[in-house]
């Protein structure tokens, strides 16, 4: 049997005498599509802090496939395979949306910090990075500069970005937030379409899109896992019902 | 939906006649480099040429950090004048030990001068961006000029290493005496340096730092260490200047504390920022004002640092991307084919911004040459700094100069923001 894609083991964060984190445990199998739910404030932005690398715990261990990677700094983390995505927005603001992508496809297509070849002139990286720029919808706006973008297409370059190194673990931190219902639909089946294959894990605060599209689910309140489980599993928790669902219901 | 799509295809638009028009452009400054002393053959002309010449090299390495990457240096003399001393010790070596190197070849060595100078110093500067950065920078900058003065048998003292560059051997039977041999050889290193630099922009590496100037945090979650970033970017840098330095120490054949002080790090960042650092030729338009300006201006007044000043403080608050900035807000009207809507509302603008300028300059050589005495003369008119005539002249065009420039310059904003609007209308602006 193959490792865990993601598996946080005891985990603590303390910003001074402030727990954020208590003992978190969470386990994300490999091509699983996990959503972590929790009230504000739980602690699910800073789980993926944690996770990504942005933040290193106070104790505990994360380990990506086997590899333990709590410690690693970000971009180690990013080269083994993990992406993340941003609540706020997280662009280069004044690069074009094509720049945005190709640059985010660079270090995986092995060029690394290469100041000997021209950008232009990489076959490979062209294409993929024209194919993500189709798969987000964003050819025709390919010379803007991110910036100028809407909101709704920020988040898209978000995701695209996100993608583009072709990791196999992504981590969406709520790609829907602020999006209008149309939109959301159009976001998550573009998550579904292209995570497919790879391991998910997603904070989200819209039910339905939980519901629809996460394997497992787990639910984190005041920076501790109180369950894990399927949809329907953590639909019929009595604590989950009580510490978060129900607060949702009224 | 029909009009979002026609307005960004034309966005989006790349014409074919791009790649021609691109090497034009390029083969015309080449053309232009090698006519102009054929046109200006005046000694004074061809020493201009020749300092514009090191200034944009400088410059257009300075716009590696600050336009490229984002990293404001207030210590990037440091490496110019170290490719200055190690390109004098340099000709100076070729000479006593009769190695067969040609001058041309001189500006190769400025340039490892400040590359090794920045692959020892970089790493530990570049670990941090902002204002961090810029502090080290700053104090790196003073911790090697006041060096220079200690250190006498590599800086010479006060005196500096001085060298002889018709010492050298020979090459295509050039002395390189004349100043105008002096003035080809900084071209072509010019030409060298600016596609060298260009391409730089269009790597990999390139391209990541410009997403490290627009956001580091993200940088590191596609792979990325924003620290190797930038030292890369600085090393470079670090090359470039000591090129020009090399340039510099060939030109005045005399290295001297002044190359790595304060006042030419100032200049240099001075000038990228005039220019504009959004774009590439924008260090290019700086240098060449700057310099000109520090040329012309030294002759004519005292207090020509003043005038910089000003003109500094003006682009920082009305045009922070420079004059590649302002050149290139016209493109998308010009392509709209809505600019001459206001180009009128310019000329009305000029008169009274013109006197605005003129009673500012009277106000300042009043006050400067008051105790002197000596006349002022501004554009043929004299005036006598004691008189109050003078003062009342300066007066009247100020006051009265910025009331009626302000409505002139209102004028401009509505025909601008008319033309822009038609403009984002027909998809030539985003």
């Amino acid at each position: 049997m193959s490792a865990a894609a993601i598996e946080v083991r005891a985990v603590e964060k303390r910003f001074g005498n402030v727990g954020i984190i208590r003992d978190l445990n969470l386990s994300v199998a490999q091509g699983e599509r996990h959503a972590i739910i929790g009230p504000n404030g739980a602690g699910k932005s800073t789980t993926f802090n944690l996770i990504s690398g942005h933040i290193r715990p106070t104790s505990g261990e994360v380990k990506l496939n086997g590899d333990v990677i709590s410690g690693l700094r970000p971009f180690e983390i990013n080269r083994r395979g993990l992406s993340r995505s941003f609540q706020v927005t997280n662009v280069f603001a004044r690069m074009s949306v094509w720049e945005n992508v190709r640059c985010a496809v660079l270090w995986a297509t092995g060029h690394r910090y290469a100041f000997w070849k021209n950008v232009d002139s990489l076959p490979e990286v062209r294409e993929r990075t024209a194919r993500i720029l189709d798969d987000i919808h964003l050819t025709h706006r390919r010379d803007v500069p991110a910036g100028l973008l809407t909101y709704a297409e920020q988040r898209e370059l978000e995701i695209g970005i996100t993608i583009a190194s072709g990791a196999t673990v992504v981590m969406l931190d709520e790609p829907t937030a602020g999006m209008s219902n149309a939109e959301t639909e159009r976001a998550v089946a573009l998550i579904r379409r292209l995570t497919e294959g790879k391991t998910l894990v997603i904070v989200e605060h819209d039910m339905s899109v939980v519901f629809g599209l996460a394997d497992r689910i787990s639910v984190l309140v005041y920076g501790h896992i109180i369950a894990s489980g399927t949809p329907e599993e953590i639909r019929r928790d009595p604590k989950v019902k009580e510490a978060y669902l129900g607060e949702e219901a009224h | 939906m029909t009009t979002a799509t026609t307005s960004t295809s034309k966005l989006a638009d790349k014409s074919s006649g791009d790649g021609l028009r691109f090497y034009a452009v390029w083969l015309m400054g080449i053309a232009a480099l090698i006519v102009l002393p054929m046109i200006f053959s005046s000694g004074g002309s061809l020493t201009s040429f020749s300092l514009i010449g090191i200034a944009i090299v400088f410059a257009l390495s300075y716009n590696i950090l600050l336009g490229q990457t984002g990293l404001l240096s207030f210590g990037h003399a440091v490496h110019y004048g170290l490719g200055g001393f190690a390109a004098c010790h340099m000709m100076n070596a070729v000479v006593s030990h009769g190695w067969p190197i040609p001058l041309p070849f001189i500006p190769l060595f400025g340039g490892l001068g400040g590359l090794v100078f920045a692959i020892i110093i970089g790493w530990v500067m570049t670990k941090r961006a902002g204002t961090v950065f810029a502090m080290i920078s700053l104090g790196i900058g003073e911790l090697v000029a006041s060096s220079s003065l200690i250190l006498r048998s590599v800086f010479g003292g006060e005196s500096g290493i001085t060298t002889d560059r018709t010492a050298l051997p020979k090459m295509f039977g050039w002395s390189f005496g004349p100043q105008l041999q002096v003035y080809y050889l900084i071209a072509f290193w010019l030409v060298l340096s600016a596609i060298a630099m260009y391409a730089l922009t269009r790597t990999p590496l390139g391209r990541i730092s410009n997403a490290v100037r627009d956001n580091p945090e993200r940088v590191q979650f596609i792979g990325y260490d924003p620290h190797v970033v930038r030292y890369l970017a600085f090393c470079f840098a670090g090359f470039f200047a000591g090129v020009a330095g090399g340039l510099a120490a060939i030109n005045f054949e005399i290295a001297n504390s002044a190359y790595l002080g304060a006042i030419q790090s100032g200049l240099v960042l001075f000038s990228t920022f005039i220019g504009g650092t959004a774009y590439f030729f924008g260090p290019i338009l700086g240098a060449i004002l700057v310099t000109y300006l520090q040329l012309g201006l030294t002759s004519v007044t005292s207090v020509w640092q003043l005038y910089f000043g000003i003109i500094f403080i003006g682009i920082v608050m009305f045009s922070p991307g420079g004059i590649a900035g302002l050149l290139m807000m016209h493109r998308p009207l010009v392509r709209a084919g809505t600019l001459w809507t206001v180009i009128p509302s310019y000329f009305v603008a000029i008169v009274p911004t013109v006197a605005l300028a003129c009673g500012v300059i009277l106000t300042i050589e009043t006050v400067s040459r008051y105790s002197g005495g000596e006349a002022i003369n501004l554009f043929g008119i004299g005036f006598k700094p004691q008189s109050p005539v003078t003062w009342i002249v300066a007066a009247v065009l100020v006051v009265g100069g910025a009331f009626v420039a302000r409505l002139t310059w209102r004028r401009i904003a509505d025909a601008w923001d008319r033309a822009a609007t038609v403009a984002r209308d027909r998809g030539y602006l985003a």
